[in-house]
C-alpha cells in the first residue's frame, strides 16, 4: 500500500521532491539521484514528471517502475497534452503493473514552452476528466464502461495554483478535481504567506490534504526567470530584492525556502520540494531547528 | 466564414514546377471578403504567374467554390481554357479547392491555406470563435466557448498557467475561463461549475462530416 496514502491518512507531515526522466536511454544518472533522496529519512515519495515543461524526453512509466522495483516509492505524473483518452488509461494500467499506486493527474504545459512548439495538443480529456478515468479503473471499468479483468488501486493527486487570481475560479477547479477522485494536491511553487493560507484553509473545507510547492530559489536571476518565463509562478519584489542584496544568493534561496516550508508546518500537510539540480540541500530545507 | 491566407509564392512556384498553362479560380465568397482570393487577388496572381514565366489560359470567379455543382457548371463554361491548362490555381479555401477537385480530373494547386472559421472584428481582423466540434456546451459557458478560446480547449476550469487572468500560452489575450467565471458571476449563476463536465464524445464531430437535412 502507498506509504504518501498511508501517512497522509495518519496526518503525518511529509515530503516529496522529483526528479525527471533522461532525454536519452540511460536512467543510471537518475537512479543514483533518487537512491540519494531515498536515503532522506523524512522524505516519502518522489514525482517523476512528464515531458516536463513540454519537453521531450523519455517516458516517465520506465523511471517509475524502475524506482518501484527498487522500493522508492514514485508519484507518476500524467498529463493531458499528449495522449488521448486511450493511451491516458493504457498507460495508466500499465503503470499499475509496474508496482504505481500513486499518480499525479495534470493538464500539462501547452507545447508552445517546449522543445516541440510545432506538435499537436492533444487534451483529448482534462485533469478533471483524467481523474474520472482512474476513479473509474480503479472501480474496474474503464472510461467506456467496459469492465477491467482486474482493477487497479491508484492513489491519485490533482495540481494547484494557490496564488493565481482569481482565487474563486481556481478553487472552482480544485472543488471538481476533488470531487472527481483527487485525494491529495501537490501545489505549484508558492511565495506568499497569506496567499499560502488562504488557499491552505480553502483546500481544508474541501478536505484535501495540500503538499505545498516549494522551490529552490538559488539566484535573483532565477527568480527573475521564473517570474517572466514560467506560467503559474510569482515571487514577490521583496524576495527578489534580499536575493540580489545577499552576498550567498544560494544561502538566501534556502532560508527562504525554509521559511515556506515552516509555513507549510502550520497550515498544510506537507511540501514538495523542487530543489532543481541541489537535492543535497533538501535536509537543509527540512531542518526546522536550523 | 472561412479565413484563408495565401501560401508563400516560393510554395506555389515550387507546386507549379514544370507546368506552363495554368487557369485560376478564385471564389466570390470569404476568400473575396478576406482579400486571399477575389476578383483583386486573382487578377494580381495572374499578373505574377506571367512575370514567373507562366501561360494564364483563363481565369473565373466562382460565387460560392463550395458548392460543389455550382463550381462544376463555372468550370464547364470555361471549358476550353481550362481543357488547354496543365494545372487549376484555386484562390479558395480548402473546400473550394475541393469542389474543383471533384469536378476536374486535372492536377488543382491549393493557393491558400485555410485558416479558421473567423468572426470579423473589422476588416482584416478575425478571429476564431468557433471549432465546430458538433456537441456545443455555450449554454453553460456563459456564450463563451472554452473548446474554442481555451488554448487548450479544456472543459472543466482554468490550468494552472492563467496569470493575471492572461493565457499561458499567448500572454496577450485574456484567459477564457476568466471571461467564463465572470459572466457568470455577473449573471449570477453558476454554469458550468456547477457540474463536473465529462470528457467530450467526438463522435458528435463525425469526420468526415457529411449531413442531409430531409424536409
Amino acid at each position: 500500500m502507498s506509504i504518501l496514502k498511508t501517512k497522509l491518512k495518519a496526518g503525518t507531515f511529509v515530503v516529496t521532491a522529483e526528479v525527471a526522466p533522461p532525454k536519452g536511454v540511460d536512467l543510471q544518472g537518475v537512479m543514483d539521484t533518487a537512491r540519494k533522496l531515498s536515503q532522506i529519512r523524512q522524505l516519502s515519495a518522489i514525482n517523476v514528471t512528464d515531458n516536463q515543461g513540454a519537453n521531450m524526453r523519455q517516458s516517465p512509466l520506465v523511471l517509475a517502475g524502475a524506482l518501484s522495483r527498487e522500493g522508492i516509492e514514485p508519484v507518476l505524473q500524467l498529463t493531458c497534452r499528449d495522449r488521448n483518452r486511450m493511451a491516458l488509461q493504457s498507460e495508466l494500467l500499465g503503470a499499475a503493473a509496474l508496482g504505481v499506486e500513486n499518480v499525479l493527474m495534470l493538464s500539462g504545459d501547452h507545447p508552445r514552452f517546449g522543445d516541440h512548439p510545432q506538435s499537436r495538443a492533444v487534451f483529448d480529456l482534462d485533469s478533471v476528466q483524467l481523474l474520472m478515468a482512474v476513479e473509474e479503473l480503479n472501480r474496474g471499468r474503464d472510461l467506456a464502461g467496459c469492465a477491467l479483468a482486474d482493477a487497479p488501486a491508484f492513489f491519485a493527486g490533482a495540481a494547484a495554483a494557490p496564488e493565481a487570481e482569481p482565487f474563486g475560479l481556481m478553487l472552482q477547479k480544485l472543488r471538481k478535481k476533488v470531487s472527481a477522485g483527487a485525494r491529495f494536491v501537490q501545489t505549484q511553487a508558492a511565495f506568499d504567506a497569506q496567499k499560502i493560507e488562504r488557499f491552505a484553509s480553502a483546500a481544508h473545507e474541501l478536505q484535501v490534504p495540500v503538499l505545498l510547492g516549494v522551490l529552490l530559489l538559488k539566484s535573483a536571476a532565477m527568480a527573475r526567470f521564473l517570474n517572466a518565463h514560467i506560467p503559474g509562478v510569482q515571487v514577490p519584489a521583496n524576495l527578489v530584492e534580499c536575493l540580489d542584496a545577499s552576498s550567498d544568493p544560494l544561502a538566501e534561496g534556502v532560508a527562504i525556502a525554509r521559511d515556506l516550508v515552516e509555513k507549510a508546518r502550520d497550515c498544510c500537510q506537507g511540501v514538495h520540494l523542487m530543489t532543481l539540480g541541489r537535492e543535497d540541500l533538501i535536509p537543509a530545507l527540512l531542518d526546522a531547528n536550523h | 466564414m472561412i479565413i484563408s491566407a495565401q501560401k508563400s509564392r516560393t510554395e506555389l512556384l515550387e507546386t507549379l514546377e514544370g507546368k506552363i498553362f495554368v487557369f485560376l479560380i478564385g471564389c466570390g465568397a470569404c476568400a473575396t471578403a478576406c482579400k486571399s482570393g477575389g476578383e483583386e487577388e486573382v487578377f494580381r496572381m495572374e499578373e505574377w504567374l506571367c512575370d514567373a514565366g507562366k501561360e494564364v489560359t483563363g481565369s473565373m470567379i466562382i460565387d460560392e467554390a463550395c458548392h460543389i455543382m455550382r463550381a462544376g457548371r463555372d468550370l464547364r463554361q470555361h471549358k476550353a481554357q481550362v481543357e488547354k491548362a496543365e494545372a487549376l490555381v484555386v484562390l479558395c479555401c480548402g473546400a473550394g479547392v475541393q469542389s474543383i477537385s471533384q469536378n476536374s480530373p486535372k492536377q488543382v494547386v491549393a493557393a491558400l491555406d485555410s485558416l479558421f472559421l473567423g468572426n470579423i472584428r473589422r476588416f482584416g481582423q478575425y478571429e476564431e470563435k468557433c471549432s465546430l466540434c458538433g456537441s456545443c456546451i455555450l449554454n453553460e459557458t456563459a456564450g463563451i466557448c472554452p473548446v474554442t478560446n481555451c488554448a487548450k480547449g479544456l472543459l472543466n476550469g482554468p490550468c494552472g498557467g492563467m496569470e493575471q487572468g492572461r493565457c499561458e500560452a499567448d500572454p496577450d489575450l485574456d484567459c477564457a475561463w476568466v471571461r467564463i467565471f465572470e459572466r457568470l458571476e455577473e449573471q449570477g449563476r453558476p454554469g458550468v461549475f456547477d457540474r463536473v463536465v465529462e470528457p467530450k464524445d467526438w463522435t458528435a464531430k463525425g469526420t468526415p462530416g457529411r449531413r442531409h437535412i430531409k424536409s
